[in-house]
């Protein structure tokens, strides 16, 4: 080629694509400021509203309504040195609308022989008003404990149910970060027409779609560190098993959910379609995977299944860690399924992935 | 290799309900050095051809040769020798001209500075700028840039200067200039006839798929039987009462059309045509209502060759 004097060819200057590339994904997104809003504060409402939500506040506060009547004023002062009860006297039919809407836990009904309680079989905590007044009840009525017992309640960091949710957090905003982050980014480019672009380059496949993984794990790690940190503050949840493993989850983590979603993203062609396949993908691991609860509470046919599902074993091993202070290698098998999710996943979107 | 692009009997036909065959048996080649245009109104099958020449889509049928290779088998090497600058693409709205030139140059294996790319296109007072802030003309430089950076053997252009100002366009014309100055080749898509006649060594023109015509703005113009034009029209009556071979018998005309009111008679030299031509109208008492004369332009050409006018169609697309 012939060039004027002024064009100098620069062959040394040739950065690295990948790094080229995600420079170029770490700009876009440090200067979005709306975006980073958002990927880094809704996590932190997530636990605050979850951490209030599921509060240890102690069981308690049932609404029990006496019907009127000559003792109902004595029953009503028996009933409330049990704390956790609420008693009321009112007339037989308020007490019957209390109930049935939903606005008392309890019914007492005096008759000449004793007592008879309405509630709701089916809720538990009318089940336990139902106990705890009959239990009150009795005792004034001159029942006797058969054995000594003694409460020990289980308070301490570490057997809450926020411990139990925490890490199930940690994962979800890995899922979710992962599964958006890569795919709306790759379904807008392709929109733009960015994607075409580059395929009429010499650039390699692998190194844009690496770029935009490692770009994901660049953007996910702050997220979930913030969530742990703000755990730790507001509640004293803590890893029994120490930070470097669960930091080592998290990576693994981040790599799976972004491999994931290029994998999502491969073919769809507009912001529509990636919602929906989304959606279809992240609804059976909110539900599926021992977030909010342990998935052995799922019929038995089904659990092979949620335990194959890339939370699943994420989950799984993250509470392992900071549950129960498990070390990775105990973990292998969970580890495994991860990293095979991602890889797998990569290497089918490497394949199947459109650029046009 | 003395062909930048050779091409033979290229078919693209896209699958649907009809199919619609958008390319219908194209031959071409494109010399090195040469900047060949490609003239066609909107769906004529510019952006299809020129993107199966790109390797972006694959032909139905045809066999494709690009700086002597085929896609087949180095896609790769040819890449890296050429320069395309899409229809439509949008850069990423928050990375910078620089950035977004550097990215593109990390691509290539050899190339220029991506300082020496913008100042290539003049952009040098927004190299620091969001691609987001920048208009359409500066955008569509920027889109040449990220061809240019690989410091390319050929260049695609598909058109480049589709929905500017003239004076945008008249910037991307000296652009364009500059590369085929410094033996690129480069092969564009317009439908500015004026475009083609000014930057294109040769010009093919493209309807329906096919190439009808295909030559040096000068040998097509001249296939009109002479360069000039000159258009009248008359009184509602007079335009009814002729026909075009009530003129062909004059001095110097070649060829006589009616289009939308207006006679256009195809001359050699308007200087004896004119003359003869009011001398006529006195004779017949006809009332001239307008008279131009005019180089005759590609325009005219692809009126002749398909009875329609390309400078009509290119005013409805977006
Ligand atoms: N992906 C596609 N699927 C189906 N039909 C298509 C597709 N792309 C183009 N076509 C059709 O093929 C024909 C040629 O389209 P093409 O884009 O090549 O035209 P063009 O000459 O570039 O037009 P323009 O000047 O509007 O850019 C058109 O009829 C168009 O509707
Ligand atoms: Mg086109």
């Amino acid at each position: 080629m012939n060039h004027d004097s002024w064009d100098r060819a620069s062959e040394g200057r040739n950065h690295h694509a990948f790094f080229a590339l995600l420079a170029a994904r770490v700009r876009e997104f440090v200067r979005e400021p709306a975006a980073i809003f958002w990927v880094y504060v809704f996590p932190l409402i997530l636990v605050v509203a979850l951490g209030a939500a599921f509060r240890n506040q102690p069981v308690g506060g049932f609404v029990v309504v006496v019907v009127e009547s000559e003792q109902a004023a004595t029953i009503q002062e028996a009933l409330a040195t049990d704390g956790r009860l609420e008693p009321v006297v009112l007339s037989a039919q308020e007490a019957w609308t209390r109930l049935t809407t939903g606005r008392a836990e309890l019914m007492v009904v005096i008759e000449p022989s004793g007592y008879r309680y309405q509630f709701d079989p089916h809720r538990a905590d009318s089940v336990l008003a139902r106990e705890a007044a009959d239990s009150v009840l009795q005792r004034v009525a001159g029942r006797q404990d058969a054995v000594d017992v003694h409460d020990d309640p289980l308070d301490q960091p570490g057997a809450r149910y926020i411990d139990f949710l925490v890490p199930g957090l940690v994962g979800l905003g890995l899922l979710g970060g992962g599964l958006w982050g890569v795919g709306f980014a790759i379904v807008d480019m392709r929109i733009r027409r960015l994607l075409k672009r580059y395929l009429a380059t010499p650039m390699k496949r692998s190194h844009f779609l690496g770029a935009i993984m490692a770009s994901r794990l660049i953007f996910t790690i702050p997220e979930v560190l913030l969530i742990i940190l703000f755990s730790q503050l507001l509640f004293g949840v803590t890893s029994q098993g120490g930070y470097l493993p669960v930091a080592v989850l998290i990576l693994l983590g981040a790599f799976q959910f972004s491999g994931i979603g290029l994998l999502v993203a491969s073919r769809a062609q507009t912001i529509e379609t990636l919602s929906g396949l989304m959606n279809a993908v992240m609804l059976p691991m909110w539900i599926g995977t021992g977030l909010f609860f342990p998935i052995e509470r799922f019929p038995e046919f089904v659990q092979p299944v949620l335990k194959l599902l890339p939370l699943t074993p994420l989950n799984a091993a993250l509470r392992g860690v900071m549950l129960e202070g498990a070390s990775l290698l105990s973990l292998a098998p969970e580890i495994s399924l991860i990293v095979a999710w991602g890889v797998v996943s990569f290497v089918i979107a490497l394949r199947i992935f459109r650029w046009t | 290799m003395s062909f930048a692009i050779q091409c033979s009997e290229l078919r693209k036909t896209y699958p649907g309900r009809p199919p619609v065959e958008a390319v219908r048996g194209i031959d071409l080649s494109v010399h090195l050095g040469e900047c060949l245009g490609v003239l066609g109104p909107n769906g004529a099958g510019k952006t299809t051809t020129i993107e199966i020449l790109e390797g972006l889509l694959a032909p139905s049928s045809g066999e494709v040769k690009v700086l002597g290779m085929r896609w087949q088998d180095h896609a790769r090497e040819i890449r890296e020798q050429i320069g395309i600058s899409l229809q439509e693409t949008r850069f990423s709205d928050k990375l910078k001209v620089r950035e977004t030139l550097a990215l593109f140059r990390s691509f290539y294996r050899h190339g220029i500075d991506p300082d020496d790319a913008i100042e290539r296109v003049s952009l040098q007072d927004k190299a620091n700028h969001w691609i987001k802030t920048l208009s359409g003309g500066q955008r569509q430089r920027l889109a040449v840039a990220t061809a240019l950076v690989s410091d390319p053997a050929l260049m695609f252009l598909d058109e480049p200067t589709t929905g500017l100002d003239p004076h945008s366009r008249r910037e991307l014309w000296e652009i364009i200039q500059g590369c085929r100055r410094q033996g690129r080749t480069t092969l564009l898509t317009t439908h500015y006839m004026e475009e083609a006649e000014r930057l294109c060594d040769r010009v093919a023109i493209i309807d329906h798929g096919r190439i009808i015509a295909l030559g040096t703005p000068g040998e097509l113009i001249a296939r009109l039987g002479g360069d000039h034009v000159v258009e009248f029209s008359l009184t509602g009556r007079a335009m009814a009462e002729t026909s075009p071979e009530d003129w062909l018998d004059l001095p110097a005309v070649t060829g006589c059309r009616y289009e939308s009111g207006t006679v256009h008679l195809s001359v050699t030299e308007p200087h004896v045509v004119l003359p003869a031509l009011l001398d006529r109208l006195s004779r017949r008492s006809y009332q001239l209502t307008s008279l131009t004369t005019r180089h005759a332009s590609l325009d005219d050409v692809f009126v002749m060759l398909t009875g329609r006018t390309l400078e009509f169609e290119r005013e409805d697309s977006p």
